[in-house]
């Protein structure tokens, strides 16, 4: 674990995966989710010793579109300016197995009952992977807000906890108040941040070029991730099928050789659950990894663009002073934004260095943890893979 | 190959002069006396087959030499042959067939002689019970083989340039067998040559009835490309596709008791400069496949009915058929694993430098090395994917393809039995013309023409017996194909599968190897 700078009592080591709940006074989690047509229901448990919370445990359902509008109202916090803020979770995707249901439910017809059975049971397998990914994801970005010392404290926060109604007037009378504006102009942070203005401090110099430059990267290794995922589970649907056509041929077979056919499309079939559990493992551990913290670093880069245009701020308000000066008019009132604009800056400088600093021990670890996990997971299931292999070979030669 | 006269078999080809001469002799001995010549088929066909089993009129001697007639006594036959007959009773027995022009045939497999008496029985005797007690016998006795034969296809080579170049292929054969004048020697031979090969042995026997492995296609993209000199990994795999596919050809045709006696076959493998062989364009790949269909088109105009005497055929067919179909599919679904095997590897390498990049720009040191060590073992997996989709490729995909056209071969054979039914029907009903022609004759009372219409009908009738005989001959090499074949496929099938699992295992057991040194790299974080 690398030493973590100032305040490593209230900063906690935070990572994908990692346990953010280390601080009993608030600890929340996903146990429950519901998918309905389009929408994803998340139950989320509470458990607090906070006083300012009504109650000790409670839970509350929450949608997808209710987290969309907490991360916005951080965001938009002008409080906040100085600190990363965990990025938002990314919609639910179900289109994958909702096709799969689809067509299952079409060629319903067209199956044996063992081949309907067994499509049935690999849609559920998919469909609990993505429920998984997706509730994980929605999990870690509350337990991020409860595990940081100021954002625990967000009103807002307290509100998508505890209010025991639905949540959408709200939203909508936020985004009438903010109207994205923000949002917006974090488009175009790359630019200001690329050609912007002259960085005095070397740190942030250093910390704006490393960030341009690891989230391209990061952004290339997750969709070259995603693309081998798929590859995996494409080999692992052809074991299926493989499987299939061998029982066929088995069915069909009327000699000894039947045996030897049923057993190989045994094998097979069991190779396919390994390759699937290959494949998701990896994904989990590894694409989610990347994808992650692809966004974390956005996060990050938000942060430096805000910090870089209260510089821009700053150097305004102080050449307004000069110009305020040069005219003998409104200079108490320049002055007064001067200084105000400079603290706003330093305060996003000293809060911005500590973040980022933590942004990087936390991505070590996650990236540790997540390595080793999926290099165990791989471990595993190859030696099983062997077993199953071995004992197959010698129950064939010794037919 | 006549009708011939009678019940004489049909005179042997020129080119086994040793063998005619023999025959002759032997067939003397008969031509006297056809009821002897039964007897002694009686005598040999009632005996339990045995190792030293009897041979009969038909047996033909390759240069490999004797062959023994322990059990069977001549003393009816009292030709001038009784000398030769003991020279024949000697221990040792190879039974051996040669080209299938002769009449009488059986299967060699080593000192092990099967006897398909059958064939060599005349017409009406053939009775049912006996078909199936040789067959029995046959499947005991085609387990022994004592004679090796391993034959290698390697070392292909480029010769000439552009369009005129070509492939050539070094064919190396070792073996112990006697027919071959060495234990060891090795040819070189083209595509075309082996082409010419199949044509040869095609035109011989599959009019008999005998399963003829299919040649391997022709492809006249990938050929191209070779001949362009495109040296690209696309045709090196395709030359690498090509010569396995001779070599499993080559394999299965010497694993063919019959086939393995064919001069053409064993000057294939022998001689060294083979005559350029041409007309094989219609029996590459599109062109068998043509010849298939029409075969088959024409069996399915044949609304005929056959009388069969049981179902065997017909369900035969029918399991072939079937069979057909179900190893197409099981072909397309590993075919489509191979291909997505690949794009994983292609998928593998391109991630291994993505997170070479990622790792480079790091900056905390060890994830920087650690990251780097992944894209090593994303590189190294990427290795083994492209090993297992070779394996996919050659071990499982490529027998699934052949032994889908296998199986239209004997789908042919089972054509060619049609056929010779058909022939032995129009001869009857030829014979019935005649007969009734002279009827009319005898009625109109035309003595003149009666001899005439008398010399017809003895055609016909000698010429209804052969076919007669050709088609109990055919339908009984046929059942022993068929089963032959099965007991191949089934031991090949097997054989394929485990060593498809063991290249799984191996991978598998590598993969580990490679996560297993990256473990320590990963833990090293800090």
């Amino acid at each position: 674990m690398t030493s973590i700078s100032e305040d490593s009592d209230k900063e906690k080591v935070r990572s994908v995966s990692v346990d953010l709940n280390n601080d009993a006074s608030l600890i929340i989690d996903i146990p429950d989710a519901l998918c309905e047509r389009d929408k994803v229901k998340f139950t989320i448990h509470v458990k607090t010793t906070i006083s300012s919370f009504q109650k000790p445990a409670f839970s509350v359902p929450r949608q997808h579109e209710d987290f969309i509008w907490l991360h916005d109202t951080i965001v938009e916090t002008e409080e906040y300016a100085g600190l990363i803020i965990p990025p938002a979770p990314p919609k639910p995707d179900f289109e994958g197995p909702r096709e799969k249901m689809h067509k299952l439910g079409e060629g319903e017809s067209s199956m044996t009952k063992e081949e309907y059975a067994k499509m049935k049971q690999e849609l559920e397998a998919e469909y609990l992977a993505v429920f998984k990914k997706t509730v994980q994801v929605h999990e870690v970005f509350l337990q991020r807000l409860s595990s940081h010392p100021i954002f625990r404290k967000d009103r807002n926060f307290q509100i998508f906890l505890e209010y025991d109604q639905d949540l959408s007037v709200r939203r909508k009378n936020a985004k009438e108040m903010f109207g994205g504006f923000f949002k917006n102009m974090v488009k175009s942070a790359d630019e200001v941040l690329i050609s912007g203005v002259k960085e005095v401090d070397e740190f942030f110099e250093q910390e704006k070029t490393f960030l341009l430059d690891y989230s391209s990267k990061i952004k290339d290794a997750t969709a070259k991730a995603e693309k081998m995922t798929r590859s995996h589970k494409n080999v692992a649907d052809d074991y299926n099928h493989i499987s299939g056509a061998l029982n066929h041929t088995a069915a069909d077979n009327n000699t000894a050789f039947k045996k030897h056919l049923e057993k190989s499309a045994e094998v097979f079939e069991k190779l396919r659950k390994l390759e699937d559990r290959v494949a998701s493992d990896q994904e989990l551990k590894l694409t989610e990894l990347l994808r992650y913290y692809t966004r974390d670093i956005q996060a990050a880069k938000d942060l430096l663009y805000r910090r870089a245009r209260a510089l821009a701020d700053y150097e305004n308000s102080n050449k307004a002073l000069d110009k305020a000066r040069l005219k003998g008019k409104d200079i108490a009132q320049a002055e007064e934004n001067q200084k105000k604009s400079l603290q706003k800056f330093d305060k996003l400088s000293e809060s911005g260095k500590k973040e980022l600093t933590s942004f990087k021990a936390r991505r070590v670890v996650a990236f540790r943890k997540n390595l080793i996990e999926m290099t165990e997971l791989e471990i595993k299931h190859a030696k099983n893979s062997m077993s199953l292999l071995q004992g197959t070979i010698e129950i064939l030669n010794s037919n | 190959m006549s009708g011939g006269c009678g019940r004489n078999p049909p005179p042997f080809p020129d080119n086994e002069d040793q063998e005619a001469e023999l025959d002759t002799r032997v067939l003397d001995s008969d031509e006297d006396d056809d009821d002897e010549g039964e007897d002694i088929f009686t005598i040999a066909r009632s005996k339990p087959i045995t190792p030293t089993s009897a041979p009969d009129e038909g047996d033909i001697f390759s240069e490999e030499g004797s062959y023994i007639r322990s059990d069977v006594h001549h003393a009816t036959n009292g030709l001038h042959s009784d000398d030769e007959l003991d020279l024949f009773t000697e221990a040792t027995v190879e039974l051996t067939l040669t080209n299938t022009t002769s009449q009488g045939r059986r299967e060699i497999i080593g000192p092990t002689a099967s006897a398909c008496n059958t064939t060599h029985v005349p017409n009406s005797i053939l009775k049912p019970s006996i078909v199936t007690k040789t067959m029995e016998e046959l499947e005991e006795e085609e387990s022994g083989d004592q004679f090796e034969l391993n034959i290698a296809v390697t070392n292909p080579e480029k010769i000439g340039d552009g369009m005129n170049a070509y492939m050539s292929y070094k064919v190396s054969t070792q073996t112990t067998l006697p027919m071959f004048l060495n234990k060891t020697f090795s040819v070189r031979r083209r595509f075309s040559d082996f082409l010419g090969l199949y044509e040869k042995i095609s035109a011989k026997h599959s009019l008999l009835g005998f399963i003829i492995p299919p040649p391997p296609q022709k492809s006249v993209v990938g050929m191209t490309k070779v001949k362009v000199g495109k040296e690209d990994s696309s045709s090196a795999e395709f030359v690498e596709k090509r010569r396995a596919a001779l070599e499993r050809y080559l394999q299965r045709v010497v694993a063919h008791p019959s086939l393995l006696q064919d001069p053409d076959v064993r000057e294939f493998l022998e001689r060294d400069e083979l005559p350029r062989a041409v007309n094989t364009q219609a029996l590459s790949g599109p062109g068998f496949l043509k010849m298939i269909n029409r075969a088959s088109d024409a069996v399915n105009k044949m609304t005929i009915k056959m009388n069969e005497s049981d179902n065997w055929f017909e369900s035969k067919l029918q399991e072939v058929e079937n069979e057909e179909q179900l190893l197409r599919r099981l072909h397309a679904a590993v075919d489509s694993l191979v291909n997505h095997r690949k794009e994983l590897c292609s998928n593998t390498a391109v991630f291994s430098k993505s997170v070479a990049m990622l790792g480079s720009v790091e900056e905390n040191s060890a994830l920087s090395r650690a990251l780097s060590q992944l894209a090593e073992v994303e590189d190294k997996m990427e290795q083994l994917h492209q090993q297992q989709a070779f394996s996919d490729f050659f071990i499982l995909a490529e027998l699934l393809a052949d032994y889908v056209r296998l199986l239209g071969a004997v789908r042919c054979c089972f054509e060619q039995r049609m056929k010779v039914w058909q022939r032995l029907q129009e001869a009857q009903s030829t014979l019935q013309k005649k007969r009734e022609a002279e009827a009319k004759l005898l009625w109109a009372n035309k003595p003149e023409k009666l001899q005439q219409a008398k010399d017809d009908i003895n055609e016909w009738e000698s010429k209804v017996s052969q076919y007669e005989r050709d088609f109990e001959r055919v339908t009984c090499t046929v059942r022993k194909e068929v089963l032959r074949f099965e007991k191949e496929k089934a031991r090949d099938f097997k054989q394929h599968i485990v060593k498809y699992l063991e290249s799984l295992l191996h991978t598998q057991h590598r993969l580990v190897k490679c996560w297993e040194a990256f473990l320590p790299e990963a833990k090293a974080i800090a």
